[in-house]
Formats: structure tokens, C-alpha cells, sequence
């Protein structure tokens, strides 16, 4: 055997050494059976319709955040205006991104162009068709990407800190979709989501806010006592005279400060605790952070004796009466059960969403089918394999062992580099390794068959066999290539399991273009090289 | 062994015939297509919810259907989901619902109202919890609490472990529903005193719930539109590979012979009533691929022999590629075609419409790569009048033996890049 060959078989062999320890000898070097085992569970990362759990795909409604920001910029806008004492007839949205201001004062359109400029550098502003010198502002599209990338992203580190909170096993949290505005979450094992599902689409939005006036029993004696309109920097918001869970209808209706003394953002800390005074009942105990206790402690000083709406997500939860100074603690107390005060704490604790989230796409595998699943494909997996290994051991006779042994290194590498990168098998994962088992042998076939042509053509051994991989490299890397070339489309444009099908297949290929071509060369090599010359070709 | 030593079956003069199989089956195809109303899409492309469940015995259909009714789900369609393949399957039952529509409506409804309707239907004994439905922790937790080996303070783990244990024997040994908790006996680690235990806190539920499938309505057009985008570019990609490494008509060609394999598998899929979901797209992909594959083999080596043979003509020499790839292009399709075929009838349901894509598309792509890709080229050169030379030259005289060794020139040339 020449020196050539020797380094060739010592690199195979190092290959194989390094998948067959990546697959079996980590995390923990096993010392019996049943750690080889456990090792290849661990390694071998299942898709969710293999180990069951449930996947759900999420709408933001960054449209939302896009007007709140809208919202905002008129807002911070009409405050400069009257500061400056600019004369304007109306300023109001136009759509998500628009604002129309009409009837700008002739003489002052210089200093509201300043204000603009310095207020609103992300919008332009054009005039305004068919208006007495109005304006419409537009948000800059830049402008307009940049808050919807950010909603996302915070929106996915909400529900991040939220999902973690719940203690789930190794759950999965990214964006997806066409245009980056869909977020995924896959929960393995979860084989109910209902509470899960609660806790990431729940707003989350706490606001602490003075009431000015209430409860009522309805929105119109409300606006009634008070002249038909409400007063300046105020909201009329609905909740429920006895404190019960939202979602039911609004019983009563309070008038309360439009801005908030403390939110959410200022919580320290939310705890859920057994309610004191209403035995069954649990509560949510929060503290607020130094800065915000500075304004939180003089505010419940001055408004001894009078309401704080407790507002979640734009329902006063409860009203109770302010009794003394509180510096930075408080509870938001309701008919909760302790599982919702406990995940009503989750959310408090991760932080309000910047958008609301709707669910698109839902699906639970139990753990039953994802039994199943793993047992018939690995079932049909091995017989595939063993029926085409008898068939090339017959065919092929000699020859047969060595597309054999090529085969079965293939699978090696191929689960290797599913284990190695991290990559999730999924139950198309699992036909992509049988189509693997069956394409990946038409390179062997290809060399075969050449070889088998150049010896009928009288050619000496080493040189058909020579000639059979030469020949047949090109038409092996052509097919190999095409293939791939489905398999990343499908990659790019599928989901979940379709990409783990994509996957598997791309790696199985790759791997069978070095199988088939390194790997069994060298067998050929080494097996020429104890043969003589005159032999015949076990072919 | 040998299958095919030497063969020398004359392919091109076929074509005719070829052309008239591949017109049949479209047409059967066609037929299929328009008797089923087009195609059948599976949840992830019409939207919707489905629910599959398992009965522990005979599933009562009828009452079921009244139950949905009920809740007002009466056009919901109840299907028994037996597969022959699996015999834990028997009582196995599919309700689907379609997609309503309703933008305001929650995307869960569907499946909320459907669990009302089972809850309804099967009510549980007062104080038990159903162990069908039962989670590691739950269990974990009941047990520990209950403490029927009598452990002491740290038995967690232990029940943990024997959590597992009993879910692992209801999931994997006793395909997912126990017909009542006496049966658990049979678990490793359920001594006689675990099992009075855990009858005084779970009962047996009459169904479990195998699978839940919800598909908004924007998801599903969304899909359909992916799904096809990805097609188009995959086939492009491999045209313009094919017309790099060949010519363009032989891309043309092979694009073509593929086209033509979709097709008729899509009217396999209509007339076997099988849904197109996205894992049947996934075959599909593949499907190009490995027809490519086999039509890029035969091309390859008909390059190789224009160089080699200089008095054949053009058809001759594609009956001879054709003829010496032949072994190889059997032994493939065969070899793959076995592995599919494994993977459609021991693959369980859920991969089953996947395989039946994949098994009739190895032996359509395997087909049109001899039935299709080849004849078109041989008529395109034909058409064109470019042949080697020395071959009976059809149309203008003396220019035609200059033409043709250009066109055949080219084609080598192509293939030494």
C-alpha cells in the first residue's frame, strides 16, 4: 500500500471517529449501553412533530405601533404649537402615517416650519392640496422600517421573558414570515397551550392612574354629569365595579387622569400572594423602582381619600381608595385564582407589549403521534436501508461491500452533521435520510456501471476503475448539484418540517458526494493493492 | 449480475408512442382534475381547523356529530382516519372544520368549540382528572403528593421517573388512550399500590387528543403563493445551471420533461384524492430534482458521444447514450423507488401523501427523461437541420455539413468548459 493511501485511509478513519464521537461520546463519555443511548437522544435534536409540543405562529400589528408613534408625534406637536402661540385650524391623523394640519396662519408659517423641523425630524412635510395653507406631514419610510423592526424585536424579547418565566422546556422564539412581521414560538412537550398562549398575547399594559370621577354604570350617565364632554386630560375608561377578571363586560365606567402617575415600567418587582382579606383570592404584589417612588410617594400624600385606578390594558382593574402615603408597593387585586395572579405576574415582570399579537397558526402534536411518528420513519428508514444493501451486495457481489460501507458513512456523517450544527430532525427529516439512502446510491451505480463498461472494453483493472470515477465525477456533481438546488429553495421558503427535509437532504448530499467519490475510491485503492494483477474485479 | 449486457433497443424511433403515453396520462390527469374540482388542498393551504383523536373504543359518530351540531359547528366533517398500515389506528377520528372567515374571530375558536362539544358528550367523574390527558408534572405531582411506595420526603425524582415511565407505557406501548387505569398495572415500576392510588385521582378518558391543526386564513393563500414562487425559481435556477453546462435547448428540454412529471403526478393526486400539503410540495421539489438528475445523466452522455461518434446521426447517437446509461438508469430508479416504496407503506399517515408523490414521480421522472427530454432535443435538431456530419441532410445542400459540425463543435465545446 503506498504512502498516498495510507494518509487517505487514516483521514477516512479520523472522519468517522470524530462523527461517531460527536454522535455517541458527548455530553458525557458513556460508560454503558444505555448512556450510548441517552447520549444520541440528547444529541439528535427532534422537531416538534417527532417529540410532540406545540407551534404557533403570531401577527404583530406593527401598523399599531407605526399610529401610536403617530400619535405621539401629534401630541408632542400640538404642545409646541401652543407654546409658540402658532394659530392653526386643526391638526389631526390622516392615516398611519400622515398628519394633516390646516389653516396655518399665513405670518407664522416660518416658525411652524421650525417647530417641525426640530420636533418632527423623521417626517416630511409637503403642502397641502386644496387646503388654506395646511401641511401634511408624512413619516419618512426609513422612519416608518425602523419602528417596525424595533416592535418586533421587542415584541419577541417580551415574549422571550415571558415564556421563560413559565418554566417551558427549550422553547424556540423567532421572527418569521415574508416580511419579518410574524413571530414564532415553538413549546416542546406543551401538549395544552391554552395558558401559555394567555400569558404571551396578554398586553401586559399597568398604568396607574388618579380617578377623577366614577364609577359609573355607563358611558352615557358618565358624559352626562359632566355637560355632555369630558374634561380636559381625561379618559373614560371601563371596568368592573367588583374588581372581576377582564374580558368580561364592563359593569363601570371612571373617569381618570389621561396621564398615568406610574407604568409598568416602573415596576421593581411583581409577586403573586394569597389575598389577606379575600380568602380563596390572590393578588398581585408589585414595587416600584427609587425614581419612580419619588413621584409615587407625594402623589398618594396629596390624594388622601381619593381613587387610583389600577389600569391593565386599558380596564381599570380595581379603584381603591388611597389611605395613606405609599412610597413604592401596591397590589392589583380582582377575583384571580392563583394560576392567574401567577401569570399575571409573568407579564408584569417581562414587560408590556409595544403592539398587539394575534395568533395566525396553531398546531399541538400529542406525544402519542410523535411516538409514532419517530417509530414508523425510523422503521421504514432501516428496512429501506437493508433491502438496498442486500440488493447491492448481490448485484454488485465484492464491489457490493464497498457501495455498502459507502452508504452507511453517509448516514454516519449526515446524523453527525445534524448533531454537530444543531439542526432539528423532523419526520420529513427522516424520509429526506431514505431518499438520501436511495439517490445517494446512484453515485455509487454511476462509478459502478462505468467501471463494469471499461472492463468489458478489455481495460486493465486500476485503469477502469480509474476511468469509471473520472468519467462519472462530472455527472455525479451535476445531479448533486440540482438536487441542492430544489433543497435550498425549499429551505427558503418553507416552514419547520419542510426545512428540516430541505436540510437533511442538502447535508446527506454533500456528505454522499464524498462518500461515494473519496471514500470509495480509496476502498477500491486499498482493495486493488492486495490484489494481483491478473485478478478479476469482484464487480 | 448483470441485468442489461449489452442493449440496443432503438429509443428515439419510439417517440410516437412515447408521446401518445404522456398524452394519455395527462389526460387521465386532466380528467381526474376536473371531476375532483380541482385540487385537494391539505389544512396548511385551505386553512382551518382539524382535530384528530383516538377513541379507546368503537367512536361514537353519530352522537359526536350531534354534539358538534350543538355548538353549532354542524357543517364540520367527521371522518374515520383508520390506516391499514397502523392497527392502532381503528378508532381513530378526524373532525375538520373549514375556515369561516371573520377577521375578529379567534383563531382557536374552532378547536374551543369543539372540546366543549367533547366535554360535553363525555363528562368527567367529579374529582378526576383524565389520564389520558395527563402531563409528566401533573402526574409527577399527584404521585408525590400521594406517595403510594411510600418514599418520605424526597421522592420526587423517583416519581418523576415513574411519571415518565407510566406516560412512556401510554404513549408508546399502548398507542396513546388506556382503556382504564387497572391497565397501567402493566408499566414498569406500577406496583399494585401506585394503581389504587392512581385511580383515586384519574379515571380513563373515553378520547385523547392526537393532533390539533389551526390555519388562519391569511397563512394559507400566503403558503400557496411561497409554495409556488419556490417552484418557479427552483426551475429556473436548474434551467439556467442545464443551459451552462449544455445548451439552452437541452435545458429547454429537460425543463419541459419535468413540467410534464409535475403534471401527471398533480393528476395522480386527483385521482387517488390525495391532499396537496406542504411536505407534498417538499417531494415535488425533489422530484424535479431527481428527474433532472436522470435527464442530465442521459445528456451527459449523449456530449460525450458526439465527440466519439462522427458518422452516427444525431438520433442514433441519443439511442446509444440512452442504451449504454440504461443499467445505471434502471438500477437507480429501482434502488430509489424501493426506498419510497418502503416509505409508503410502513411510513405511517402522516408521510404517506409525501411518499405517493415521490413514487409515482421516480418512475415519471425516470420515463420522460428517454419519453420526453430526449425526443424534444432530437426534433429541435432535426427541426433546425443541424446534423453531423455524414448524416442525411435534410433542407439546403452544400452549407449544411459546415453548419452542423458548428452546432456540434459548440456542444463539445460546452462540454469542455
Amino acid at each position: 500500500m503506498n504512502q498516498n493511501l495510507k494518509w487517505k485511509m487514516l483521514f477516512i478513519l479520523l472522519i468517522v471517529f470524530a462523527c461517531l464521537w460527536g454522535l455517541f461520546a458527548r455530553p458525557s463519555f458513556p460508560t454503558s449501553w444505555r448512556q450510548v443511548a441517552g447520549n444520541f437522544h440528547q444529541r439528535i435534536k427532534l422537531g416538534l412533530d417527532l417529540q410532540g409540543g406545540t407551534h404557533l405562529v403570531l401577527q404583530v400589528d406593527v401598523a399599531q405601533a407605526v399610529r401610536y408613534e403617530c400619535n405621539r408625534a401629534i401630541d408632542g406637536l400640538t404642545g409646541q404649537i401652543r407654546t409658540k402661540n402658532i394659530k392653526i385650524g386643526d391638526i389631526r391623523r390622516v392615516s398611519d402615517t400622515q398628519i394633516l394640519v390646516t389653516n396655518v396662519d399665513l405670518a407664522q408659517t416660518g416658525s411652524f416650519h421650525d417647530i417641525v423641523t426640530n420636533q418632527l425630524p423623521e417626517w416630511n412635510m409637503a403642502p397641502a392640496a386644496g387646503q388654506n395653507n395646511g401641511f401634511m406631514l408624512t413619516m419618512k419610510p426609513a422612519a416608518v422600517a425602523a419602528i417596525q423592526s424595533q416592535t418586533m424585536q421587542q415584541s419577541v424579547d417580551t415574549i422571550r421573558r415571558r415564556v421563560d418565566q413559565l418554566g417551558l422546556t427549550e422553547p424556540t422564539i423567532a421572527l418569521t414570515g415574508a416580511q419579518n412581521d410574524q413571530i414564532l414560538v415553538e413549546l416542546p412537550g406543551e401538549g395544552d397551550p391554552t395558558q401559555a398562549k394567555a400569558v404571551i398575547q396578554a398586553g401586559g399594559q399597568l398604568e396607574l392612574r388618579k380617578v377623577i370621577d366614577g364609577p359609573y354604570p355607563s358611558e352615557a350617565e358618565a358624559l352626562a354629569s359632566h355637560g355632555g364632554i369630558l374634561p380636559a386630560g381625561s379618559e373614560l375608561l371601563p371596568g368592573s365595579s367588583d374588581g372581576s377578571a377582564s374580558g368580561q363586560a364592563a359593569s363601570a365606567y371612571y373617569l381618570v387622569t389621561q396621564d398615568p402617575v406610574v407604568t409598568g415600567r416602573d415596576l421593581r418587582s411583581a409577586t403573586a400572594g394569597p389575598n389577606a382579606n379575600m380568602p380563596g383570592q390572590w393578588q398581585v404584589n408589585f414595587t416600584l423602582s427609587r425614581n419612580a417612588a419619588q413621584r409615587f410617594g407625594p402623589f398618594t400624600e396629596r390624594n388622601i381619600g381619593q381613587r387610583l385606578a389600577i389600569v391593565l390594558d386599558h380596564r381599570v382593574q380595581s379603584a381603591p381608595v388611597i389611605q395613606g402615603q405609599i412610597q413604592d408597593s401596591g397590589e392589583i387585586t380582582g377575583s384571580f385564582t392563583e394560576q392567574q395572579a401567577s401569570d399575571l405576574a409573568v407579564v408584569l415582570r417581562s414587560g408590556a407589549l409595544p403592539a398587539s399579537i394575534k395568533y395566525i397558526e396553531e398546531s399541538t402534536v400529542g406525544p402519542s403521534l410523535g411516538a409514532d411518528s419517530i417509530r414508523e420513519g425510523v422503521q421504514a428508514s432501516i428496512i429501506s436501508l437493508v433491502a438496498v444493501m442486500i440488493f447491492l451486495l448481490i448485484y454488485y457481489r465484492l464491489s457490493g461491500v464497498n457501495a455498502v460501507l459507502a452508504l452507511i458513512l453517509n448516514l454516519v456523517i449526515l446524523l453527525a452533521g445534524l448533531a454537530y450544527f444543531g439542526f432539528v430532525l423532523t419526520l420529513p427529516g427522516i424520509a429526506g435520510v431514505i431518499l438520501t439512502i436511495g439517490m445517494g446510491v446512484d453515485s455509487n451505480v454511476l462509478v459502478f456501471e462505468r467501471i463494469r463498461e471499461e472492463l468489458r472494453a478489455g481495460k486493465a483493472n486500476a485503469s477502469a476503475v480509474d476511468l469509471g470515477f473520472e468519467r462519472a465525477f462530472l455527472t455525479i456533481i451535476d445531479t448533486h448539484v440540482t438536487t441542492m438546488v430544489s433543497a435550498i429553495f425549499l429551505f427558503m421558503f418553507g416552514t419547520g418540517p419542510v426545512r428540516g427535509f430541505a436540510i437533511t437532504l442538502v447535508i446527506g448530499l454533500s456528505a454522499n458526494i464524498f462518500t461515494s467519490i473519496y471514500v470509495s475510491r480509496a476502498i477500491f485503492d486499498w482493495h486493488l493493492s492486495r490484489m494481483t494483477r491478473q485478478a478479476e474485479l469482484s464487480i | 449480475m448483470e441485468f442489461f449486457k449489452s442493449p440496443n433497443i432503438n429509443w428515439m424511433g419510439k417517440a410516437k408512442y412515447f408521446a401518445a403515453l404522456s398524452g394519455l396520462l395527462l389526460l387521465i390527469g386532466l380528467i381526474s382534475w376536473l371531476h375532483q374540482g380541482g385540487l385537494l388542498y391539505g389544512i396548511d393551504f385551505r386553512g382551518g381547523t382539524l382535530v384528530s383523536l383516538r377513541f379507546a373504543s368503537t367512536p361514537p359518530t353519530s352522537k359526536l356529530r350531534a354534539a358538534l351540531a350543538q355548538q353549532g359547528l354542524g357543517d364540520s366533517t367527521i371522518q374515520r382516519n383508520y390506516d391499514p398500515s397502523d392497527p392502532s389506528s381503528t378508532n381513530d377520528v378526524l373532525i375538520a372544520m373549514k375556515e369561516t372567515g371573520g377577521v375578529s374571530r379567534r383563531l382557536d375558536a374552532g378547536r374551543a368549540a369543539i372540546l366543549k362539544a367533547l366535554t360535553a358528550l363525555f363528562p368527567a367523574p367529579s374529582g378526576k382528572q383524565d389520564f389520558n390527558a395527563a402531563t409528566p408534572d401533573g402526574l409527577a405531582g399527584f404521585l408525590t403528593h400521594q406517595d403510594p411506595l411510600q418514599l418520605g420526603v424526597s421522592a420526587a425524582p423517583r416519581y418523576q421517573q415513574l411519571a415518565q415511565a407510566l406516560l412512556h407505557y401510554r404513549d408508546t406501548d399502548s398507542g396513546g388512550i388506556v382503556k382504564s387505569i387497572g391497565d397501567l398495572g402493566k408499566a414498569p415500576g406500577a406496583t399494585p399500590a401506585v394503581v389504587a392510588s392512581l385511580e383515586q385521582g384519574f379515571y380513563a378518558g373515553p378520547y385523547v387528543i392526537r393532533d390539533v391543526q389551526i390555519v388562519g386564513p391569511q397563512v394559507g393563500s400566503q403558503l400557496r403563493r411561497q409554495a409556488v414562487l419556490a417552484t418557479l425559481y427552483a426551475l429556473a435556477g436548474m434551467l439556467i445551471y442545464i443551459a451552462f453546462r449544455f445548451e439552452w435547448v437541452y435545458g429547454a428540454a429537460a425543463v419541459i420533461a419535468v413540467f410534464h412529471d409535475v403534471l401527471i403526478t398533480l393528476g395522480f393526486f386527483c385521482l387517488f384524492h390525495y391532499e396537496i400539503s406542504l411536505t407534498v410540495i417538499a417531494a415535488l421539489l425533489t422530484l424535479v430534482g431527481y428527474s433532472m438528475n436522470d435527464t442530465i445523466v442521459i445528456f451527459d452522455r449523449v456530449r460525450e458521444n458526439l465527440r466519439l461518434m462522427r458518422r452516427e446521426s444525431f438520433p442514433e447517437i441519443v439511442n446509444r447514450s440512452i442504451n449504454q446509461t440504461l443499467s445505471r438508469t434502471i438500477l437507480t430508479s429501482s434502488l430509489t423507488f424501493l426506498a419510497v416504496l418502503v416509505l409508503f407503506l410502513l411510513g405511517g399517515s402522516v408521510l404517506r401523501s409525501f411518499a405517493f408523490a415521490m413514487v409515482v414521480g421516480v418512475v415519471v421522472g425516470t420515463y420522460s427523461s428517454f419519453g420526453i427530454a430526449a425526443p424534444i432535443v432530437v426534433l429541435w435538431t432535426r427541426f433546425r437541420g443541424e446534423k453531423t456530419a455524414g448524416g442525411a441532410a435534410s433542407g439546403s445542400g452544400g452549407r449544411q455539413p459546415k453548419h452542423a459540425r458548428a452546432g456540434e463543435r459548440r456542444l463539445a465545446a460546452a462540454g469542455r468548459r
